[in-house]
Protein backbone atom coordinates (compact mmCIF):
# COMPACT_ATOMS: atom_id res chain seq x y z
CA UNK A 1 0.00 0.00 0.00
CA UNK A 2 1.31 3.43 -0.98
CA UNK A 3 0.44 6.24 1.41
CA UNK A 4 1.05 9.95 1.02
CA UNK A 5 0.54 11.97 4.20
CA UNK A 6 0.52 15.77 4.29
CA UNK A 7 2.95 16.17 1.40
CA UNK A 8 4.24 19.65 0.59
CA UNK A 9 6.34 20.12 -2.54
CA UNK A 10 7.55 23.06 -4.63
CA UNK A 11 9.09 23.96 -7.95
CA UNK A 12 11.69 26.45 -6.76
CA UNK A 13 9.81 29.04 -4.72
CA UNK A 14 6.40 28.08 -6.10
CA UNK A 15 4.59 25.68 -3.81
CA UNK A 16 2.57 23.13 -5.79
CA UNK A 17 1.45 20.48 -3.29
CA UNK A 18 -0.12 21.56 -0.01
CA UNK A 19 -0.63 18.93 2.66
CA UNK A 20 -1.68 16.42 0.02
CA UNK A 21 -2.71 13.01 1.32
CA UNK A 22 -3.89 9.89 -0.47
CA UNK A 23 -3.63 6.12 -0.36
CA UNK A 24 -3.35 3.55 -3.17
CA UNK A 25 -4.15 -0.03 -2.20
CA UNK A 26 -2.85 -3.20 -3.82
CA UNK A 27 -4.83 -4.27 -6.86
CA UNK A 28 -6.80 -1.06 -7.23
CA UNK A 29 -6.75 1.69 -9.82
CA UNK A 30 -6.72 5.11 -8.25
CA UNK A 31 -7.27 8.05 -10.58
CA UNK A 32 -6.21 11.61 -9.91
CA UNK A 33 -8.52 14.15 -11.51
CA UNK A 34 -8.16 17.89 -11.56
CA UNK A 35 -7.72 20.90 -13.77
CA UNK A 36 -4.42 21.72 -15.51
CA UNK A 37 -1.88 22.88 -12.96
CA UNK A 38 -3.74 21.31 -10.04
CA UNK A 39 -0.68 19.27 -9.05
CA UNK A 40 -1.39 15.80 -10.51
CA UNK A 41 1.92 15.34 -12.34
CA UNK A 42 3.78 16.92 -9.43
CA UNK A 43 2.21 14.30 -7.15
CA UNK A 44 3.60 11.49 -9.30
CA UNK A 45 7.03 13.13 -9.55
CA UNK A 46 7.11 13.62 -5.80
CA UNK A 47 6.30 9.95 -5.24
CA UNK A 48 9.25 9.10 -7.56
CA UNK A 49 11.53 11.45 -5.62
CA UNK A 50 12.13 13.54 -8.74
CA UNK A 51 10.72 16.49 -6.82
CA UNK A 52 11.75 16.53 -3.19
CA UNK A 53 8.91 16.63 -0.66
CA UNK A 54 9.55 19.55 1.70
CA UNK A 55 7.54 17.89 4.42
CA UNK A 56 5.19 15.00 4.90
CA UNK A 57 5.63 11.31 4.40
CA UNK A 58 5.39 8.81 1.53
CA UNK A 59 5.46 5.17 2.55
CA UNK A 60 5.31 1.95 0.55
CA UNK A 61 4.16 -0.93 2.74
CA UNK A 62 5.52 0.96 5.73
CA UNK A 63 8.90 1.91 4.22
CA UNK A 64 9.58 5.64 4.09
CA UNK A 65 10.44 6.81 0.56
CA UNK A 66 11.02 10.55 1.03
CA UNK A 67 14.47 9.99 2.56
CA UNK A 68 15.67 7.84 -0.36
CA UNK A 69 17.68 9.27 -3.27
CA UNK A 70 15.53 9.33 -6.44
CA UNK A 71 17.26 6.35 -8.08
CA UNK A 72 16.41 4.12 -5.10
CA UNK A 73 12.64 4.72 -5.35
CA UNK A 74 12.03 2.56 -8.48
CA UNK A 75 14.11 -0.22 -6.93
CA UNK A 76 11.47 -0.44 -4.19
CA UNK A 77 8.96 -1.38 -6.87
CA UNK A 78 7.45 1.82 -8.24
CA UNK A 79 7.16 1.96 -12.01
CA UNK A 80 6.62 5.27 -13.78
CA UNK A 81 5.22 6.08 -17.20
CA UNK A 82 5.84 9.83 -17.53
CA UNK A 83 3.71 12.26 -19.44
CA UNK A 84 4.84 12.36 -23.07
CA UNK A 85 6.40 8.87 -22.63
CA UNK A 86 9.95 10.21 -22.19
CA UNK A 87 11.50 7.24 -23.99
CA UNK A 88 15.23 7.24 -24.60
CA UNK A 89 14.42 8.18 -28.17
CA UNK A 90 17.83 7.51 -29.71
CA UNK A 91 18.03 4.04 -28.21
CA UNK A 92 16.41 0.89 -29.57
CA UNK A 93 13.28 -0.78 -28.24
CA UNK A 94 15.53 -3.53 -26.83
CA UNK A 95 17.72 -1.01 -24.98
CA UNK A 96 14.72 0.81 -23.51
CA UNK A 97 13.38 -2.47 -22.19
CA UNK A 98 16.83 -3.40 -20.89
CA UNK A 99 16.86 -0.26 -18.73
CA UNK A 100 13.55 -1.31 -17.19
CA UNK A 101 14.87 -4.83 -16.59
CA UNK A 102 18.10 -3.59 -15.03
CA UNK A 103 16.30 -1.46 -12.45
CA UNK A 104 15.26 -4.41 -10.31
CA UNK A 105 17.51 -7.07 -11.84
CA UNK A 106 14.76 -8.75 -13.86
CA UNK A 107 15.72 -11.06 -16.69
CA UNK A 108 14.72 -12.73 -19.91
CA UNK A 109 11.44 -14.20 -18.64
CA UNK A 110 10.03 -10.76 -17.80
CA UNK A 111 11.18 -9.37 -21.16
CA UNK A 112 9.45 -12.22 -22.99
CA UNK A 113 6.28 -11.54 -21.02
CA UNK A 114 6.37 -7.89 -22.08
CA UNK A 115 6.92 -8.82 -25.71
CA UNK A 116 3.97 -11.22 -25.49
CA UNK A 117 1.85 -8.48 -23.93
CA UNK A 118 2.82 -5.99 -26.65
CA UNK A 119 3.64 -8.16 -29.72
CA UNK A 120 4.36 -5.13 -31.92
CA UNK A 121 7.43 -4.43 -29.76
CA UNK A 122 8.85 -7.82 -30.75
CA UNK A 123 8.54 -6.80 -34.41
CA UNK A 124 10.21 -3.46 -33.68
CA UNK A 125 12.75 -4.89 -31.25
CA UNK A 126 15.88 -3.48 -32.98
CA UNK A 127 14.22 -0.27 -34.13
CA UNK A 128 15.20 3.13 -32.71
CA UNK A 129 12.37 3.98 -30.33
CA UNK A 130 12.07 7.58 -31.54
CA UNK A 131 10.94 6.26 -34.93
CA UNK A 132 7.96 4.31 -33.51
CA UNK A 133 4.40 5.58 -33.91
CA UNK A 134 2.80 7.37 -30.94
CA UNK A 135 0.85 4.28 -29.93
CA UNK A 136 3.88 2.01 -30.19
CA UNK A 137 5.89 4.48 -28.12
CA UNK A 138 3.23 4.41 -25.42
CA UNK A 139 3.30 0.61 -25.41
CA UNK A 140 7.07 0.71 -25.02
CA UNK A 141 6.80 3.22 -22.18
CA UNK A 142 4.30 0.91 -20.44
CA UNK A 143 6.41 -2.19 -21.10
CA UNK A 144 9.56 -0.45 -19.84
CA UNK A 145 7.83 0.41 -16.57
CA UNK A 146 6.27 -3.05 -16.26
CA UNK A 147 9.74 -4.62 -16.68
CA UNK A 148 10.32 -3.53 -13.07
CA UNK A 149 7.48 -5.89 -12.00
CA UNK A 150 6.24 -2.94 -9.95
CA UNK A 151 4.09 -3.04 -6.85
CA UNK A 152 2.83 0.42 -7.76
CA UNK A 153 2.52 1.77 -11.31
CA UNK A 154 2.24 5.51 -11.92
CA UNK A 155 0.70 6.45 -15.27
CA UNK A 156 0.71 10.08 -16.35
CA UNK A 157 -1.81 10.68 -19.14
CA UNK A 158 -1.11 7.42 -20.97
CA UNK A 159 -3.85 7.93 -23.56
CA UNK A 160 -2.78 11.44 -24.58
CA UNK A 161 -2.82 11.78 -28.37
CA UNK A 162 -3.63 8.14 -29.06
CA UNK A 163 -6.17 6.62 -31.41
CA UNK A 164 -9.15 4.73 -29.90
CA UNK A 165 -7.74 1.23 -30.57
CA UNK A 166 -4.57 2.10 -28.65
CA UNK A 167 -6.56 3.61 -25.81
CA UNK A 168 -8.55 0.36 -25.57
CA UNK A 169 -5.34 -1.67 -25.46
CA UNK A 170 -3.85 0.44 -22.66
CA UNK A 171 -7.15 0.27 -20.78
CA UNK A 172 -7.04 -3.56 -21.03
CA UNK A 173 -3.49 -3.63 -19.66
CA UNK A 174 -4.48 -1.45 -16.69
CA UNK A 175 -7.54 -3.59 -16.00
CA UNK A 176 -5.39 -6.78 -16.14
CA UNK A 177 -2.97 -5.27 -13.62
CA UNK A 178 -5.72 -5.42 -11.01
CA UNK A 179 -5.47 -9.21 -11.08
CA UNK A 180 -1.78 -9.03 -10.15
CA UNK A 181 -2.15 -6.92 -6.98
CA UNK A 182 -0.41 -3.96 -8.61
CA UNK A 183 -1.68 -0.61 -7.37
CA UNK A 184 -2.09 1.81 -10.27
CA UNK A 185 -2.20 5.57 -9.87
CA UNK A 186 -3.51 7.11 -13.05
CA UNK A 187 -3.47 10.76 -14.05
CA UNK A 188 -5.84 11.23 -16.91
CA UNK A 189 -7.72 14.12 -18.52
CA UNK A 190 -10.28 11.90 -20.29
CA UNK A 191 -13.06 11.53 -17.75
CA UNK A 192 -14.76 8.71 -19.71
CA UNK A 193 -11.55 6.70 -19.63
CA UNK A 194 -11.14 7.36 -15.93
CA UNK A 195 -14.65 6.26 -15.05
CA UNK A 196 -14.34 3.09 -17.12
CA UNK A 197 -11.27 1.75 -15.30
CA UNK A 198 -10.97 3.52 -11.95
CA UNK A 199 -11.89 1.96 -8.63
CA UNK A 200 -11.55 5.26 -6.82
CA UNK A 201 -11.01 8.86 -7.87
CA UNK A 202 -9.22 11.57 -5.89
CA UNK A 203 -9.92 15.15 -6.94
CA UNK A 204 -6.94 17.44 -6.70
CA UNK A 205 -7.32 21.20 -6.57
CA UNK A 206 -4.58 23.75 -5.82
CA UNK A 207 -2.23 20.99 -4.74
CA UNK A 208 -4.63 19.49 -2.22
CA UNK A 209 -6.67 16.30 -2.33
CA UNK A 210 -10.15 17.77 -1.98
CA UNK A 211 -12.51 14.88 -2.30
CA UNK A 212 -12.49 11.16 -2.88
CA UNK A 213 -15.18 8.98 -4.41
CA UNK A 214 -15.55 5.55 -5.94
CA UNK A 215 -16.12 5.37 -9.69
CA UNK A 216 -19.64 4.03 -9.32
CA UNK A 217 -20.71 7.05 -7.28
CA UNK A 218 -19.20 9.40 -9.86
CA UNK A 219 -20.96 7.72 -12.74
CA UNK A 220 -24.22 8.37 -10.90
CA UNK A 221 -23.22 11.90 -9.92
CA UNK A 222 -21.54 13.74 -12.84
CA UNK A 223 -21.92 17.10 -11.05
CA UNK A 224 -19.04 16.20 -8.79
CA UNK A 225 -16.77 15.64 -11.77
CA UNK A 226 -17.96 18.87 -13.36
CA UNK A 227 -17.16 20.82 -10.21
CA UNK A 228 -13.48 19.81 -10.17
CA UNK A 229 -12.69 19.24 -13.82
CA UNK A 230 -15.17 21.48 -15.59
CA UNK A 231 -16.50 18.69 -17.83
CA UNK A 232 -18.28 15.40 -17.31
CA UNK B 1 55.09 12.72 -69.61
CA UNK B 2 55.85 13.51 -65.99
CA UNK B 3 52.52 14.70 -64.53
CA UNK B 4 54.19 16.24 -61.47
CA UNK B 5 55.63 18.93 -63.76
CA UNK B 6 52.04 20.25 -64.20
CA UNK B 7 51.57 20.88 -60.47
CA UNK B 8 51.76 24.53 -59.31
CA UNK B 9 54.07 23.51 -56.45
CA UNK B 10 57.07 21.29 -56.09
CA UNK B 11 56.24 17.74 -54.98
CA UNK B 12 58.01 16.90 -51.73
CA UNK B 13 60.38 14.01 -51.64
CA UNK B 14 58.49 10.75 -50.89
CA UNK B 15 60.67 10.17 -47.81
CA UNK B 16 59.70 13.53 -46.36
CA UNK B 17 56.03 12.92 -47.15
CA UNK B 18 56.16 9.44 -45.57
CA UNK B 19 57.77 10.90 -42.44
CA UNK B 20 55.06 13.54 -42.25
CA UNK B 21 52.29 10.96 -42.65
CA UNK B 22 53.83 8.71 -39.98
CA UNK B 23 54.32 11.56 -37.50
CA UNK B 24 50.80 12.78 -38.27
CA UNK B 25 49.38 9.31 -37.67
CA UNK B 26 51.04 9.13 -34.24
CA UNK B 27 49.72 12.61 -33.37
CA UNK B 28 46.26 11.69 -34.66
CA UNK B 29 46.19 8.54 -32.53
CA UNK B 30 47.07 10.33 -29.29
CA UNK B 31 44.91 13.31 -30.18
CA UNK B 32 41.94 11.05 -30.85
CA UNK B 33 42.25 9.56 -27.36
CA UNK B 34 42.61 12.95 -25.71
CA UNK B 35 39.81 14.58 -27.70
CA UNK B 36 37.57 11.56 -27.19
CA UNK B 37 37.83 12.16 -23.43
CA UNK B 38 36.88 15.82 -23.87
CA UNK B 39 34.03 14.92 -26.22
CA UNK B 40 32.64 12.22 -23.91
CA UNK B 41 32.59 14.63 -20.96
CA UNK B 42 30.80 17.29 -23.01
CA UNK B 43 28.48 14.84 -24.77
CA UNK B 44 27.31 13.09 -21.63
CA UNK B 45 27.53 15.84 -19.02
CA UNK B 46 27.36 19.08 -21.04
CA UNK B 47 30.49 20.16 -19.17
CA UNK B 48 33.22 22.00 -21.10
CA UNK B 49 36.24 20.67 -19.23
CA UNK B 50 38.91 23.34 -19.51
CA UNK B 51 41.10 21.29 -17.13
CA UNK B 52 41.25 18.39 -19.61
CA UNK B 53 44.79 19.26 -20.70
CA UNK B 54 45.93 19.21 -17.07
CA UNK B 55 44.64 15.66 -16.63
CA UNK B 56 46.79 14.85 -19.68
CA UNK B 57 49.76 16.59 -18.05
CA UNK B 58 49.10 14.76 -14.79
CA UNK B 59 49.17 11.43 -16.64
CA UNK B 60 52.59 12.26 -18.11
CA UNK B 61 54.07 13.58 -14.87
CA UNK B 62 52.79 10.60 -12.88
CA UNK B 63 54.23 8.30 -15.56
CA UNK B 64 57.65 9.82 -14.88
CA UNK B 65 57.22 9.35 -11.11
CA UNK B 66 56.05 5.73 -11.47
CA UNK B 67 58.69 4.63 -13.99
CA UNK B 68 61.39 6.36 -11.97
CA UNK B 69 60.19 4.72 -8.76
CA UNK B 70 59.88 1.25 -10.31
CA UNK B 71 63.28 1.38 -12.02
CA UNK B 72 64.94 2.56 -8.77
CA UNK B 73 63.22 0.04 -6.49
CA UNK B 74 62.27 -3.07 -8.48
CA UNK B 75 64.49 -2.56 -11.49
CA UNK B 76 63.86 -4.86 -14.47
CA UNK B 77 63.38 -4.07 -18.15
CA UNK B 78 61.94 -0.71 -19.27
CA UNK B 79 58.65 -2.31 -20.39
CA UNK B 80 57.92 -3.40 -16.81
CA UNK B 81 58.10 0.13 -15.37
CA UNK B 82 56.20 1.48 -18.37
CA UNK B 83 53.52 -1.22 -18.12
CA UNK B 84 52.97 -0.41 -14.45
CA UNK B 85 52.76 3.31 -15.27
CA UNK B 86 50.26 2.58 -18.05
CA UNK B 87 48.00 0.84 -15.56
CA UNK B 88 48.50 3.02 -12.47
CA UNK B 89 48.61 6.55 -13.92
CA UNK B 90 45.30 6.61 -15.84
CA UNK B 91 43.54 5.05 -12.85
CA UNK B 92 45.07 7.62 -10.49
CA UNK B 93 44.12 10.49 -12.79
CA UNK B 94 40.61 9.05 -13.17
CA UNK B 95 40.28 8.89 -9.37
CA UNK B 96 41.42 12.52 -9.06
CA UNK B 97 38.90 13.52 -11.73
CA UNK B 98 36.11 11.64 -9.94
CA UNK B 99 37.06 13.47 -6.75
CA UNK B 100 36.93 16.83 -8.58
CA UNK B 101 33.49 15.87 -9.87
CA UNK B 102 32.11 14.99 -6.45
CA UNK B 103 33.72 17.94 -4.65
CA UNK B 104 33.19 20.67 -7.23
CA UNK B 105 31.06 19.92 -10.30
CA UNK B 106 28.29 18.08 -8.47
CA UNK B 107 27.93 20.97 -6.03
CA UNK B 108 27.43 23.29 -8.99
CA UNK B 109 24.68 20.96 -10.23
CA UNK B 110 26.68 20.68 -13.49
CA UNK B 111 25.60 24.16 -14.53
CA UNK B 112 27.29 24.66 -17.93
CA UNK B 113 28.59 28.17 -17.22
CA UNK B 114 29.66 27.61 -13.61
CA UNK B 115 31.53 24.43 -14.53
CA UNK B 116 33.62 26.30 -17.12
CA UNK B 117 34.83 28.65 -14.39
CA UNK B 118 35.30 25.74 -11.99
CA UNK B 119 37.39 23.72 -14.45
CA UNK B 120 39.57 26.78 -15.09
CA UNK B 121 40.17 26.74 -11.34
CA UNK B 122 40.98 23.01 -11.43
CA UNK B 123 43.40 23.72 -14.30
CA UNK B 124 45.43 26.17 -12.21
CA UNK B 125 45.34 24.02 -9.07
CA UNK B 126 46.64 20.94 -10.92
CA UNK B 127 49.25 22.97 -12.79
CA UNK B 128 50.59 24.59 -9.64
CA UNK B 129 50.57 21.29 -7.75
CA UNK B 130 52.64 19.76 -10.55
CA UNK B 131 55.06 22.71 -10.43
CA UNK B 132 55.35 22.37 -6.65
CA UNK B 133 55.92 18.62 -6.46
CA UNK B 134 57.43 17.84 -9.88
CA UNK B 135 59.29 21.06 -10.61
CA UNK B 136 59.79 23.13 -13.74
CA UNK B 137 62.03 20.65 -15.57
CA UNK B 138 61.03 18.55 -18.56
CA UNK B 139 61.91 14.92 -17.86
CA UNK B 140 62.07 11.93 -20.21
CA UNK B 141 60.52 8.51 -19.74
CA UNK B 142 62.29 5.60 -21.36
CA UNK B 143 60.34 3.88 -24.14
CA UNK B 144 59.29 0.32 -23.23
CA UNK B 145 60.56 -1.05 -26.55
CA UNK B 146 63.51 0.02 -28.61
CA UNK B 147 63.25 -1.28 -32.14
CA UNK B 148 63.03 0.27 -35.55
CA UNK B 149 61.05 -0.71 -38.59
CA UNK B 150 63.04 -0.27 -41.78
CA UNK B 151 61.18 1.61 -44.51
CA UNK B 152 62.60 2.12 -48.04
CA UNK B 153 64.03 5.54 -47.09
CA UNK B 154 64.60 5.41 -43.33
CA UNK B 155 64.06 3.41 -40.16
CA UNK B 156 61.04 4.38 -38.05
CA UNK B 157 60.43 3.94 -34.33
CA UNK B 158 58.50 0.73 -33.69
CA UNK B 159 57.24 2.18 -30.41
CA UNK B 160 55.43 4.98 -32.25
CA UNK B 161 53.59 2.42 -34.35
CA UNK B 162 52.66 0.57 -31.17
CA UNK B 163 51.21 3.84 -29.84
CA UNK B 164 49.01 4.03 -32.94
CA UNK B 165 47.88 0.41 -32.54
CA UNK B 166 47.20 0.88 -28.81
CA UNK B 167 45.09 3.99 -29.49
CA UNK B 168 43.03 2.17 -32.09
CA UNK B 169 42.44 -0.75 -29.68
CA UNK B 170 41.47 1.63 -26.86
CA UNK B 171 39.03 3.56 -29.06
CA UNK B 172 37.46 0.29 -30.17
CA UNK B 173 37.07 -0.73 -26.52
CA UNK B 174 35.42 2.62 -25.68
CA UNK B 175 33.08 2.24 -28.65
CA UNK B 176 32.18 -1.34 -27.66
CA UNK B 177 31.56 -0.31 -24.05
CA UNK B 178 29.30 2.57 -25.10
CA UNK B 179 27.29 0.64 -27.67
CA UNK B 180 27.31 -2.99 -26.57
CA UNK B 181 27.33 -3.13 -22.79
CA UNK B 182 24.93 -2.39 -19.95
CA UNK B 183 27.31 0.32 -18.72
CA UNK B 184 27.02 1.96 -22.14
CA UNK B 185 23.21 1.78 -22.02
CA UNK B 186 23.22 3.40 -18.57
CA UNK B 187 25.59 6.15 -19.75
CA UNK B 188 23.55 6.89 -22.85
CA UNK B 189 20.25 6.87 -20.94
CA UNK B 190 21.72 9.44 -18.55
CA UNK B 191 22.90 11.50 -21.50
CA UNK B 192 19.49 11.52 -23.21
CA UNK B 193 17.22 12.15 -20.21
CA UNK B 194 18.65 12.60 -16.73
CA UNK B 195 15.28 12.68 -14.94
CA UNK B 196 13.85 9.59 -16.61
CA UNK B 197 17.14 7.77 -16.02
CA UNK B 198 16.71 8.42 -12.30
CA UNK B 199 13.14 7.15 -12.49
CA UNK B 200 14.61 3.86 -13.68
CA UNK B 201 17.10 3.43 -10.89
CA UNK B 202 20.15 4.97 -12.56
CA UNK B 203 22.33 6.84 -10.05
CA UNK B 204 22.97 9.83 -12.27
CA UNK B 205 25.53 11.45 -9.95
CA UNK B 206 27.65 8.32 -9.96
CA UNK B 207 27.36 8.03 -13.73
CA UNK B 208 28.57 11.62 -14.09
CA UNK B 209 31.53 10.97 -11.79
CA UNK B 210 32.35 7.87 -13.86
CA UNK B 211 32.09 9.77 -17.16
CA UNK B 212 34.32 12.58 -15.88
CA UNK B 213 36.82 9.99 -14.65
CA UNK B 214 36.70 8.16 -17.99
CA UNK B 215 37.35 11.38 -19.91
CA UNK B 216 40.33 12.25 -17.74
CA UNK B 217 41.56 8.65 -17.81
CA UNK B 218 41.58 8.65 -21.62
CA UNK B 219 43.64 11.85 -21.64
CA UNK B 220 46.03 10.27 -19.15
CA UNK B 221 46.42 7.12 -21.28
CA UNK B 222 47.26 9.34 -24.24
CA UNK B 223 49.84 11.15 -22.13
CA UNK B 224 51.48 7.96 -20.81
CA UNK B 225 51.73 6.66 -24.36
CA UNK B 226 53.26 9.90 -25.65
CA UNK B 227 55.67 10.61 -22.81
CA UNK B 228 58.48 8.39 -24.16
CA UNK B 229 58.25 10.52 -27.33
CA UNK B 230 57.79 13.94 -25.70
CA UNK B 231 59.09 14.79 -22.25
CA UNK B 232 56.86 15.27 -19.20
CA UNK B 233 56.51 18.92 -18.21
CA UNK B 234 54.10 20.80 -15.97
CA UNK B 235 53.02 23.14 -18.80
CA UNK B 236 52.52 20.39 -21.39
CA UNK B 237 48.69 20.40 -21.02
CA UNK B 238 48.12 23.56 -23.05
CA UNK B 239 48.78 22.26 -26.55
CA UNK B 240 46.74 19.03 -26.30
CA UNK B 241 43.86 21.04 -24.81
CA UNK B 242 43.95 23.46 -27.74
CA UNK B 243 44.17 20.64 -30.28
CA UNK B 244 41.46 18.64 -28.50
CA UNK B 245 39.13 21.66 -28.59
CA UNK B 246 39.91 22.16 -32.28
CA UNK B 247 39.10 18.50 -32.93
CA UNK B 248 35.91 18.51 -30.87
CA UNK B 249 34.63 21.73 -32.46
CA UNK B 250 35.49 20.45 -35.92
CA UNK B 251 33.91 17.03 -35.37
CA UNK B 252 30.86 18.41 -33.58
CA UNK B 253 30.49 18.82 -29.83
CA UNK B 254 29.58 15.50 -28.29
CA UNK B 255 29.86 13.50 -31.54
CA UNK B 256 32.28 10.65 -30.90
CA UNK B 257 32.43 9.68 -34.58
CA UNK B 258 33.12 13.30 -35.53
CA UNK B 259 35.81 13.54 -32.88
CA UNK B 260 37.72 10.57 -34.27
CA UNK B 261 37.40 11.69 -37.90
CA UNK B 262 38.50 15.23 -36.99
CA UNK B 263 41.41 13.91 -34.90
CA UNK B 264 42.67 11.89 -37.85
CA UNK B 265 42.34 14.92 -40.13
CA UNK B 266 44.00 17.40 -37.74
CA UNK B 267 46.69 14.93 -36.70
CA UNK B 268 47.64 14.02 -40.24
CA UNK B 269 47.57 17.61 -41.51
CA UNK B 270 49.60 18.78 -38.49
CA UNK B 271 52.16 16.02 -39.01
CA UNK B 272 52.53 16.60 -42.74
CA UNK B 273 52.57 20.41 -42.61
CA UNK B 274 54.94 20.43 -39.61
CA UNK B 275 57.35 18.08 -41.40
CA UNK B 276 57.22 19.77 -44.79
CA UNK B 277 56.92 23.39 -43.67
CA UNK B 278 56.55 24.77 -40.13
CA UNK B 279 54.78 23.50 -36.98
CA UNK B 280 53.43 27.02 -36.43
CA UNK B 281 51.86 27.00 -39.91
CA UNK B 282 50.05 23.76 -39.03
CA UNK B 283 48.53 25.37 -35.92
CA UNK B 284 47.57 28.53 -37.84
CA UNK B 285 45.79 26.49 -40.52
CA UNK B 286 43.99 24.35 -37.93
CA UNK B 287 42.82 27.46 -36.07
CA UNK B 288 41.66 29.03 -39.35
CA UNK B 289 39.75 25.86 -40.17
CA UNK B 290 38.00 25.95 -36.80
CA UNK B 291 37.12 29.62 -37.33
CA UNK B 292 35.57 28.72 -40.70
CA UNK B 293 33.64 25.82 -39.22
CA UNK B 294 32.33 28.07 -36.45
CA UNK B 295 31.15 30.61 -39.02
CA UNK B 296 29.68 28.28 -41.66
CA UNK B 297 28.75 25.13 -39.69
CA UNK B 298 28.78 25.95 -35.96
CA UNK B 299 27.47 22.50 -34.99
CA UNK B 300 30.64 20.93 -36.46
CA UNK B 301 30.97 18.45 -39.30
CA UNK B 302 29.12 15.61 -37.56
CA UNK B 303 27.22 17.46 -34.81
CA UNK B 304 23.51 18.20 -34.83
CA UNK B 305 22.15 21.70 -34.58
CA UNK B 306 20.58 22.48 -31.22
CA UNK B 307 16.78 22.69 -31.34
Amino acid sequence: MLTLSNINASYGDVQILRDLSLTARSGETLCLLGRNGAGKTTTLKTIMGLIRAKSGSITLDGEELTTLPPHEVPKRGIGYVPQGRRLFAEMTVAENLEIGLMTRGRGRAVRERMLDLFPVLRERYRQISGTLSGGEQQMLAMARALCLEPRVLLLDEPTEGLQPSMIALIRDVVVDLKQTDVATILVEQRVDAVLSIADRVVFIENGQSREEADAETLRANPDLVRRYVGIA
Amino acid sequence: MDLTSLLPFEMPHPALLAAGVLEGTVLAAVLALTALGLSIVFGFMRVVNVAHGEFYMLGAVLAWFVTDLVSRTIGGPPWLAFGIALMVCPLTVAAIAALCDRMILKRLNYDPEATIVATIGILYILQQLALTFYGPDARPVQAPFDFRIQLPWFGYSGYKLIVVAASIVLMLIVWLVLTRTKIGIIMRATQYDRETAQAFGIPVDRVYAGVFALGAGLAAIGAVLIVPIQQAHYLMGGEPLLLAFIVVILGGLGSLRGTIVAAIFIGLSDGIISTLYEPTLAKILATLLVAMVLVFRPQGLFGTRAA
